[in-house]
């Protein structure tokens, strides 16, 4: 443990003083702002008819005029997750070592690992603070547009979409330090990190789209059977994209009426929710994206696990 | 004598893909000598420097400091030394107290002393009036001075620095190595100082080992060195004659402390121990000699150091 507390505050303070904090939070704070007003719009059509989660509807209310990916759902697994990782964490090591102050700091009486653990605390405990910022501020300026608050269950909903969402800025942080520990430049590193972004929000669509009609070619005369089944495989591809796999992992969190994942959704679209009202209960929700939730810990684990063994090996040369 | 050895190298060997870049180095320094650690660049001055810091295994020998491994136990070794790596840097966003203070705490200093000893330090180093200011204003010169005052917060036995005076202007130069020369001085700290500007170690060194393509071509302190070099003779001194005789050679060599008499062309080269210029021009006249000019030379590190070097080319 030693050094890192240390190490730690010290980054949190170099990340809450930064300019790059202010933009962040900036773009985050618009984010919550466009939720709301495409909650004022909309939520009134919304809750007709129903009374069960009206409170996560905040969350999960589109505008049917604006293309799906700019729901808030979308708009935090695509963009904002992913920017606000990759921008705390791919200067992280090379930064330092570019600057001389890397092995300065390691010439301190500090275990190797305090440095890259705290610098991944840091990052990890910045993205948690603006994530429950943005949530927490749709919450409160929505429950004074609504009137109704949350169930315990939503409140418990709500905490398990924060969580998962801070594993998933995780695994965005991770990604960013491997390559900051792999690159010597900063913007070779910062590249790298959003190649792979661009490459899975993308490319990965249009490479499943590929292989599942390779795999399974459809024509005219394509059986039902057959057209489930290259659904399936392109939803088989997709899901090795922890984009995707937080998508659907907080679709099923945040809308109790998500029964599967399965590709009767993706045939009906997003508007089939309401077609099947009898609302999952909390474990059933938990139980689908169980394999989801664990995929995205352990990409996090995995991007953390390589960027450790290869930071703690890597020897300072002359 | 080794006993006192504060840091030392048992065979020390560091390979990178193949290539040996310190081969079976022995090192000893004792407390409280300002070490210069010379050689030319790619040397294997600073992996030596890293391997004794615990910052890189060597690839078989040992290091100690103060007694401790520096493979094993890297953190007790690193409480009890200071570096000055030779690209050093500080977090530019941060006022010189700032960085200061990280370290300190890096340290585990308690926090009242924090302060005393940024303040102590930064006075110690002339740079108490840009304590507040951003060290991304910091010129050359005054990084490296905080490099010092960085050294200073630990209060080390033992500092190393690679290249202190690397990039700066003559008169920073001179205010570097008066700084270092103090601390050595005042702190009672021992120094190794590696650099190839060879007036600088000597100026602030007591000894010096060389060091060439990874190997210690020789190690002690200047005197010693100087003596083993030329013969005991630290002096040199070149005698024009119009004329010489056996006579004027065999009174010159009867003069107490001359330690060797060279003939080249017209010129005596005279090897002495201290300055016998008074002596010499006695000697000549007494031989009836003309002499045309007279030049004395002190012998330098760099001296030492080509004679060294060349052998070890050859």
């Amino acid at each position: 443990m030693r050094g890192l507390m240390t190490v730690f505050r010290k980054e949190l303070a170099d990340d809450f003083t930064s300019w790059r904090f202010l933009i962040l939070f900036a773009l985050v704070f618009l984010a919550g702002a466009f939720t709301l007003y495409v909650d004022g719009q909309n939520i009134g059509r919304e809750v007709t008819g129903t009374t069960q989660f009206i409170f996560l509807k905040l969350y999960t209310t589109s505008d049917q005029t604006l293309p799906g990916i700019l729901q808030f759902l979308n708009l935090v697994a695509v963009f904002f997750v992913p920017i606000v990782g990759i921008a705390l964490g791919f200067d992280a090591i090379n930064e330092e070592r570019n600057n001389g102050t890397m092995s300065r700091l390691l010439s301190q009486p500090i275990y190797r690992d305090a440095v890259i653990n705290g610098k991944f605390l840091a990052g990890v405990v910045t993205i948690a603070i603006m994530i429950t910022s943005i949530v927490l501020l749709v919450a409160g300026v929505g429950l004074r547009m609504l009137g109704v608050p949350p169930s315990s269950e939503e409140v418990i909903r709500l905490i398990i979409f924060l969580v998962v969402t801070i594993f998933y800025g995780a695994f965005w942080l991770g990604l960013a330090i491997l390559f900051s520990i792999f690159f010597r430049r900063v913007a070779t590193s910062a590249l790298a990190s959003i190649a792979v972004w661009i490459f899975l929000f993308f490319f990965m669509p249009m490479l499943a789209g590929l292989i599942a009609n390779t795999v399974v070619p459809l024509d005219r005369a394509a059986t039902a059977e057959e057209y489930f089944s290259n659904l399936g495989v392109q939803s088989t591809v997709l899901q090795l994209s922890p984009i995707r796999l937080y998508q659907e992992a907080i679709s099923v969190i945040l809308v109790p009426g998500y029964r599967t994942l399965g590709q009767m959704i993706q045939l009906m679209g997003a508007g089939s929710v309401s077609l099947l009202p009898n609302p999952l209960s909390l474990g059933q929700s938990l139980l689908m994206v169980w394999p989801h939730l664990v995929s995205i810990v352990a990409l996090t684990a995995v991007c953390f696990a390589v960027s450790y063994v290869k930071f703690m090996r890597e020897e300072i040369r002359a | 004598m080794s006993g006192q050895s504060v840091i030392e190298t048992v065979d020390l060997t560091k390979t990178y893909d193949g290539t040996t870049v310190v081969d079976r180095l022995n090192l000893h320094i004792e407390e409280g000598q300002t070490f210069g650690f010379l050689g030319p660049n790619g040397a294997g001055k600073t992996t030596t420097i890293l391997m004794l810091l615990g910052l890189t295994e060597p690839t078989s020998g040992v290091a100690r400091i103060g007694g401790y491994n520096s493979t094993r136990e890297p953190i007790k070794v690193k409480q009890i030394s200071g570096y000055i790596p030779e690209k050093i840097g500080f977090y530019e966003d941060l006022t010189a107290t700032q960085n200061l203070a990280y370290t300190a705490r890096l340290n585990d200093l308690s926090e009242e002393l924090v302060a005393k000893r940024i303040g102590e330090s930064l006075g110690e180093v002339g740079l108490s009036e840009v304590a507040g200011q951003k060290v991304g204003e910091f010129s050359r010169g005054m990084v490296q001075r905080l490099a010092i005052a960085d050294i200073l917060i630990k209060m080390p036995k033992v500092a190393f620095m690679d290249e202190p005076t690397l990039g700066i202007d003559p008169e920073g130069v001179n205010q570097m190595l008066d700084l270092i020369g103090r601390i050595a001085k005042e702190q009672k700290m021992t120094i190794v100082m590696s650099s190839h500007q060879l007036y600088q170690v000597q100026r602030i060194c007591s000894h010096v080992g060389i060091i060439v393509k990874g190997r210690m071509l020789v190690e002690g302190s200047l005197d010693q060195l100087m003596g083993e070099a030329f013969g005991g003779g630290r002096f040199k001194v070149e005698v024009q004659l119009a004329e010489i005789t056996s006579g004027i050679v065999d009174r010159i060599k009867r003069i107490d402390g001359v330690v060797s008499v060279e003939r080249s062309g017209d010129s005596l080269v005279v090897g002495c121990s201290e300055d016998l210029r008074p002596q010499i021009a006695k000697a000549i006249v007494d031989g009836n000699g003309l002499m045309i000019q007279m030049q004395i030379q002190s012998y330098a590190l760099e001296d030492i150091y080509m004679k060294y070097f060349h052998e070890a080319e050859v």
